[in-house]
């Protein structure tokens, strides 16, 4: 077995250690684009409101 | 603490040190994963299957990190009345939530070829499940009312009675027979732990704690936005 496809098998425990990794990957991109993109829209809309402000 | 808790200081502060917080982030946790997938030794029982390790235990770790956290932050928006805080809690608790579904995820993926099973109802994995329930728990009453004080008072009672959840998960191993492993890294005494195996680790745990001191801050950054904008609304009409 090459290294790769035996990094991959993970001594027979590849179908464990894989999904936990990508568990661990996929919520915390999750909670980073939707915590980022709360942000950037809050942001730009109070740069759009700050520059309609007549005061 | 009570001097950043002042709006336009927090904004100030938070968005000085926001950057080198999140590049902090991105190279521990970069570097946690290298560590934890090539360069961490398989363990002499476990074989590749400890790998699960780097993942299950920062986040267990965190979850209740997070929740003793949102306790503390509630107890300060009770006491002192103070708006940043009762905003800090409740952006933390997503973060928290999200936290103990990958240590309960990853956990159960563990267990099933370490112990043959996904689940049991032992002490440490009910009482895990109850900590991600209250989470949610607390997630769905502040949003609950629709006057928002009321929402927060009702989220920060719930968040300090669910503080007795967080001895009973530390202790669950030592107090009731269970299949999960005892403490063998916060203990007395010291790590039981291998340094090959314990330094991933800690790098892993680092880099799990600075993502959610950045994402807090994002967050809380982003609230506080919000209610600028609201108030600028209220004054245009």
């Amino acid at each position: 077995m090459s290294g790769i496809s035996a990094f991959v098998a993970m001594g027979g425990y590849a179908e464990y250690v894989w999904p936990a990794f990508a568990v661990a990957v996929a919520v915390m991109a999750a909670l980073l684009v939707s915590s980022l993109a709360g942000y950037r829209r809050n942001r730009r809309e109070l740069r759009r409101l700050e520059g309609t402000d007549p005061s | 603490m009570l001097r950043l808790a002042n709006p336009a200081r927090f904004m100030r502060v938070s968005g000085a040190i926001l950057p080198w917080c999140a590049g902090a982030t991105a190279i521990f946790l970069a570097a946690g994963l290298v560590l934890a997938l090539f360069v961490a030794p398989p363990d002499y029982q476990q074989g590749e299957a400890v790998r699960i390790m780097y993942v299950h235990v920062p986040a267990a770790y965190m979850a209740s990190l997070v929740y003793a956290f949102l306790a503390l932050a509630s107890a300060v928006a009770l006491i002192w009345r103070h708006p940043l805080a009762d905003i800090a809690a409740q952006e933390a608790a997503p973060l928290g939530a999200g936290f103990t579904a990958i240590c309960l995820v990853s956990g159960s993926l563990w267990g099933e070829p370490m112990w043959g099973t996904w689940w049991v109802w032992d002490a440490r994995l009910t009482s895990v499940l109850v900590l991600f329930f209250l989470y949610l728990g607390y997630i769905a009453l502040i949003h609950a009312f629709d006057d928002p004080a009321r929402g927060a008072r009702s989220g920060a009672i719930l968040a300090l009675v669910g503080i007795v959840n967080l001895p009973i998960i530390k202790f669950s191993v030592d107090w009731w027979s269970t299949l999960h492993q005892p403490a063998s890294i916060m203990r007395l005494g010291g790590p039981t732990i291998d340094p090959s195996m314990l330094w991933p680790l800690l790098v892993m745990a680092i880099g799990f704690t600075l993502f959610f001191v950045t994402l807090l801050l994002v967050r809380m950054r982003s609230r506080l936005l919000a209610a600028k904008i609201r108030a600028l609304r209220l004054a245009v009409g």
